[in-house]
């Protein structure tokens, strides 16, 4: 018996037309027709979507929940990339 | 500036405490990750191994439309088990070995699918009250702490409240039948009535891992406050069919603003969770014997897919 397991797969589908497609979870196939085709059956027997991408897992890579702080924070400061930071006088139309 | 130290696992705490979301590459204790392991394997071993009783009744529903029904409603149970291993795999887990340690009997799942499904009726029972306990159980692990689990979960519920309503349907189909027919429904109802009622799990002062589990945002009600909101919400259920519960001491409670009802038998419970259900030994054999018999399909579909990427780099090289 072979010991070797399928190899995992993340499933992203897109829900409907002009929308992004969004990760839903993953599942495990020989190959990436066989994900598309279990996607299909596993995360889509109710309409759930119009296109299906699968990537293998391992080719995922994340940013470090760690490095959170160093990585997001920068940003924390910046209110000037807001719209809300400008004041627009009353008589100003359209902006 | 005086700074507050708190250690890692404090840290972890204030963020459940906050009802923040742990996801997969977050930093958690052993034994947050090894509970959560073991609930969401139980839990979709239930799942495989709720096909079972179900199944058993495909080839024999009463009509076409109710056939239809019951393949979509016990495919809908292959995929919550398949969202729920996806979820365990999260934490580091393997599915085959989670495969294999149901396979040896090493891994529990619930008690009520080592019950035998002897009629039609059991179908409808099936849906309205087992489909009924485990939405109960369901809905708050819609918002449990972990994140992969949670979604899952929110899948999952989406999903069962057609698997209640059918069995309603069936149940409410029969009662407004033959004599026999209703018979049918009651005598279903009396034995699923108190299995049903163990999917709960022991009594509190039985279930010494849940408080650690509430703590952890892993659980959000105890087994028996489960429990009392389901037979609350039943006994009107099976007033409206014309059903008895069959439970002598079942009786409102005006100052609890619920129902008393009887105990388990607490002893059966034991037995069925040691593997001495009436069907444990039917279930065990029929899930390995499908893992067996699928074993050459699983190489098989590896093998192609082997020689399909070789093929295409010949094919590759050759272009080039
Ligand atoms: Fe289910
Ligand atoms: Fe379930
Ligand atoms: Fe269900």
């Amino acid at each position: 018996m072979s010991q070797k397991e399928w190899p995992l797969w993340e499933v992203f589908i897109r829900s409907k037309q002009g929308l992004d497609h969004k990760h839903v979870g993953s599942l495990h196939a020989a190959d990436a027709e066989m994900a598309i085709q279990n996607a299909r059956d596993v995360y889509t027997r109710r309409l759930e979507g119009v296109s299906i991408w699968v990537v293998e897992s391992k080719h995922v890579h994340a940013s470090n929940p760690d490095d959170a702080a160093a990585f997001y924070e920068p940003a924390n400061d910046k209110i000037y990339r807001h719209p809300t930071f400008y004041t627009v006088p009353d008589s100003i139309k359209h902006m | 500036m005086e700074t507050l130290e708190l250690t890692q696992e404090e840290q972890f705490q204030a963020r459940i405490d906050a009802d923040t979301r742990i996801e997969p590459k977050d930093w958690m204790p052993d034994a947050y990750r090894k509970t959560l392991i073991r609930q969401i394997s139980q839990h979709a071993h239930s799942e495989l191994v709720g096909m079972l009783p179900e199944g058993n009744w495909i080839t024999r529903a009463p009509s076409l439309k109710r056939k239809s029904i019951l393949l979509a409603k016990v495919q809908d149970e292959a995929g919550h088990g398949l969202y729920l291993y996806s979820a365990a795999e999260t934490l580091g887990a393997s599915r085959d070995q989670l495969l294999a340690d149901l396979h040896a009997g090493k891994a529990k799942y619930s008690s009520i699918f080592n019950y035998p499904t002897l009629s039609w009726a059991d179908m409808g029972t099936i849906g309205w009250l087992v489909d009924g306990a485990a939405i109960l159980n369901q809905v708050p692990l819609c918002r449990t702490s972990y994140g992969p689990y949670a979604r899952a979960m929110v899948r999952v519920c989406k999903e069962e409240s057609f698997h209640q309503r059918q069995g309603f349907e069936i149940m409410q189909t029969l009662s407004e039948g033959s004599a026999e027919q209703k018979a049918m429904a009651q005598e279903a109802l009396n034995r699923w009535w108190w299995p049903t009622l163990m999917m709960f799990g022991p009594k509190d002062s039985e279930s010494p891992n849940t408080e650690q589990s509430m703590k952890w945002r892993i659980k959000r009600f105890t087994n028996d406050e489960l429990r009392q909101k389901f037979v609350d919400m039943m006994v009107p259920q099976a007033e409206f069919l014309g059903l008895t519960i069959p439970d002598p001491e079942l009786k409102w409670n005006e100052a609890k603003q619920g129902y008393d009802f009887g105990d388990v038998d607490w002893a059966e419970f034991w037995d069925v969770v040691k593997g001495n259900g009436p069907c444990s030994r039917e279930r065990l054999q029929a899930r390995v014997q499908a893992h067996e018999e699928g074993a050459w399909v699983r190489e098989a579909a590896l093998a192609h897919a082997e020689k399909r990427k070789q093929r295409a780099e010949a094919a590759r090289a050759v272009a080039a």
